[in-house]
């Protein structure tokens, strides 16, 4: 069954690396959600966030392939109840139309929007949200004129996970430890696969 | 002299050097033991041609005709020696030339390290002459690349360059080094060989749980089968994987790759697996009780269709590679990490056993399989000659110490099939990607990898044609190397298909040959053609006994299929004899 996966991905920072993981995708005709790239919790190491709609074996078979890279320090996949989540979307809207007909107060305790700039010609909404959210703005605005619309990548944060702190310590050894080689499957499939 | 007295210096002091970047690439690759480069120089390229002239007594260059013709070269240096190939193009349509090489090395995991000249850095992006985005096009294809802008990165690239061809799961680099790195001069401090990058690990940590789970489901296995690719001579573990067949008598067939790791007279050497491989050990995959595979990645010609294949057996697979792990057959007990490791652990918890009616049941096949194919094919009984039979007497003229390069198509097949092998890194071919043109160059680096040996490239009259410019390197460097070209006036291969799968619909396959012995005369290479079985023997001892390189062209039957052969879409046990 397809549904969305959000990767997060620990690269090093390498010019032509974003080609190298991108093709990854296209190759195998998937199209990219969304796709983030930004610092990690640690300096010079990049954090990508790539949102795919795929089947859990794909998502698998395509996670191993990219954490097999040279630059790529380490490569997970998540389904949404996994992962704290977050995209910012931004909403250009006229000003005139805003102050006549909208209750602006009531717009941003409702849908949670921060007014970013306001010019005599135009306003410009913020928010930050789930994609429900984010949308339901969309078509609120849409209703009064909106110029234009902008939406981010999704960003991720894993529930569980500890940071990259203690695992980068033991990729800088020359010899890791099993424990820091994660296995390309869930210790506890690993753990079933024993005959 | 001059370059070792320098580099005596560096060590004495430690004092760093000016030197230029094209100078660094030198120092680099004599740093990493490369004796032989195979290349075409250019303007992008030219300050390390330069360079390389002062390094002429060290650093021997190969001057190719074609790029690819150089890549391909690196290639079969590779496979024979079991060293990375070393190959240099200049920007632009060099550096393009070199792709279908390095996709061929991708594919077939053959370590290669690639460099590239490319336009001034300051140029990078304005369309300049000869300016091609040689990173972008060849990140596909390479295993790792890099390009590099300032000289001062030169040392370090090329370290890494080296380590990541060669090892874990080898594949090729590419490093794309502009003009004015070659010519910038740096402060040079001295070359330091990569053993460690920290976003790279080569191999994966071989877990005990596993090596034990698999040997106690081999220990209760009835009909055990091993299939084993090129990992085994990648992973140099030809005596470990023969101890570990040995010792609980199993069964082992190959990919056409792995042909070659154990010596094809051995006894428990069942054949070759997949679409024109033997019938044995195609129907018995799907009767085996525990299939173990062994450094190989279940490739589409190997397995038929998925569904119907091996659906009764357990499954071990060996790999270093854990993407390949469950990426076309499900693993039982996957095993990660380097069979030379693995092997051994599981080896040593085996108990001895005797699978002697197990494995007499592809005697069995054998039997079956001669009546039906191989006998007509090596004893035909018709005046026309056959593929097989050339095959068998170079066996016979060879003893099966012959390094065998081959390219693609009905030859390829037949040669893998008959070939006799008595030692590893014998068999280079183009497996993976199947690319036509490939023997005649990569038999001229297959020489150099293994100067002592006897090469002889076996190709077909279309793959001939595609590198046939190659013969000018022969020439020129007078290179050893026999050239058998089994001529059947047809793109063989997709004829087969033709004549199979679209009713005889024989579209754009009839292909015409030059001349060959002319032309081969015309580079000053000695030849013959024959096309009677009374000549045969004789040609080919004389091609063997020439004291230099030489072609010979046989006419085989113009319409011979290749059988035993599982049709595309099929499943192993669906194999035909006819």
């Amino acid at each position: 069954m397809k549904q969305e996966y959000t990767l997060t991905i620990y690269t090093e920072n390498q010019v032509g690396l974003l080609n190298r993981i991108a093709i990854m995708f296209s190759r195998r005709k998937i199209n990219i959600e969304s796709m983030n790239t930004s610092p990690s919790e640690i300096e010079g190491i990049h954090r990508f966030n790539i949102l795919i709609n795929e089947t859990e074996d794909v998502v698998r078979k395509i996670v191993r392939q990219i954490e097999k890279q040279v630059d790529v320090l380490k490569a997970y996949f998540n389904t949404n109840d996994t992962i704290i989540w977050q995209e910012l979307a931004l909403y250009k809207v006229p000003t005139a139309i805003i102050a006549e007909k909208v209750k602006v107060e009531r717009l941003l305790r409702t849908y949670g929007a921060r007014v970013v700039a306001i010019r005599s010609d135009y306003t410009i909404f913020e928010t930050t949200g789930q994609r429900e959210e984010t949308d339901t703005l969309l078509k609120v605005l849409g209703e009064y004129g909106l110029i234009e619309f902008v939406r981010s990548a999704r960003i991720a944060i894993i529930k569980d996970s500890k940071g990259f702190h203690e695992k980068l310590k033991e990729f800088e050894l020359a010899e890791p430890t099993q424990h820091i080689i994660d296995e390309p499957i869930s210790a506890a499939e690993a753990a079933s696969k024993v005959v | 002299m001059q370059t070792e007295m320098i580099n005596e210096e560096i060590e004495a002091t430690s004092a760093p050097i000016e030197i230029t970047g094209g100078d660094a690439v030198m120092r680099a690759l004599v740093a990493e033991g490369v004796d032989t480069i195979f290349g075409y120089p250019g303007g992008a390229i030219m300050p390390i041609y330069d360079a390389l002239y002062d390094y002429r007594d060290q650093l021997e260059h190969i001057l190719v005709r074609h790029e690819q013709g150089g890549i391909h070269a690196g290639q079969g240096y590779a496979r024979t020696s079991g060293r990375t190939g070393v190959v240099f193009a200049t920007s632009g349509p060099g550096a393009t030339n070199l792709v279908t090489g390095l996709a061929d090395a991708m594919i077939d995991s053959t370590p290669l390290v690639c460099i590239t000249g490319q336009v001034f850095a300051h140029l990078l992006g304005t369309d300049a002459f000869q300016e091609t985005d040689v990173i972008n096009i060849t990140t596909p294809v390479t295993k790792w690349n890099y390009q590099v802008t300032d000289a001062n990165e030169i040392p370090e690239a090329l370290a890494k360059a080296f380590y990541i061809a060669n090892s874990g799961r080898p594949g090729p680099v590419l490093i794309d080094i502009t003009k004015n790195a070659q010519l910038q001069k740096f402060s040079y401090a001295g070359y330091k060989p990569c053993n460690h990058i920290r976003s790279y690990r080569p191999k994966p940590v071989v877990r005990k749980e596993f090596t034990a789970a698999a040997a106690e489901m081999i220990n209760k296995a009835e009909r055990p089968l091993v299939i084993f690719g090129q990992g085994v001579i990648l992973g140099r573990a030809e005596n470990e994987f023969k101890a570990f067949i040995e010792k609980s008598g199993m069964p082992a067939a190959w990919t056409i790759l792995g042909l070659s790791a154990l010596s094809t007279d051995h006894p428990l050497n069942v054949g070759m697996l997949g679409m024109h491989g033997n019938y044995g050990p195609n129907v018995l995959t799907n009767e085996c009780d525990v299939l173990i595979a062994v450094g190989m990645r279940f490739d589409d010609r190997v397995t038929g269709r998925l569904d119907r294949y091996a659906k009764q057996a357990k499954v071990i697979h060996l790999d270093i590679d854990p993407s390949e792990i469950d990426k076309n057959v499900k693993a039982d007990v996957p095993v990660w990490g380097d069979c030379k490791e693995t092997l051994p652990m599981i080896t040593a918890l085996l108990e001895k056993k005797d699978h002697s009616s197990w494995v007499n049941k592809f005697s069995e096949c054998m039997e079956k399989e001669k009546e039906a194919v191989i006998n007509n094919e090596l004893h035909p009984s018709t005046d026309i000659l056959t593929m097989g039979e050339v095959i068998e007497q170079l066996n016979l003229l060879t003893n099966g110490d012959a390094v065998i390069v081959t390219d693609v198509g009905q030859h390829q097949m037949v040669a893998c099939r008959y070939a006799k092998f008595n030692q590893s890194k014998s068999n280079v071919t183009s497996g993976g990607l199947g690319t036509m043109g490939f023997a005649l160059p990569a038999a001229i680096g297959a020489k150099y990898g293994a100067k002592d040996r006897t090469v002889v490239a076996v190709i077909g009259d279309g793959g001939v044609q595609m590198t046939i410019q190659e013969l000018g390197t022969i020439m020129q460097n007078n290179i050893n190397v026999k050239i058998l070209i089994l001529n059947n006036r047809f793109l063989g291969m997709v004829r087969q298909w033709q004549d199979l799968f679209h009713e005889k619909r024989y579209s754009f396959v009839d292909i015409a040959s030059p001349d060959y012995v002319t032309v081969a005369k015309g580079y000053n290479i000695e030849g013959n053609s024959i096309e009677e079985r009374k000549d045969l023997v004789g040609a080919l001892e004389t091609m063997l006994k020439h004291d230099g390189p030489y072609l010979l062209e046989v006419f085989v039957g113009k319409e011979n299929n290749v059988f035993p052969m599982v049709p595309q879409g099929c499943g192993v046990g669906e194999i035909r004899l006819k």
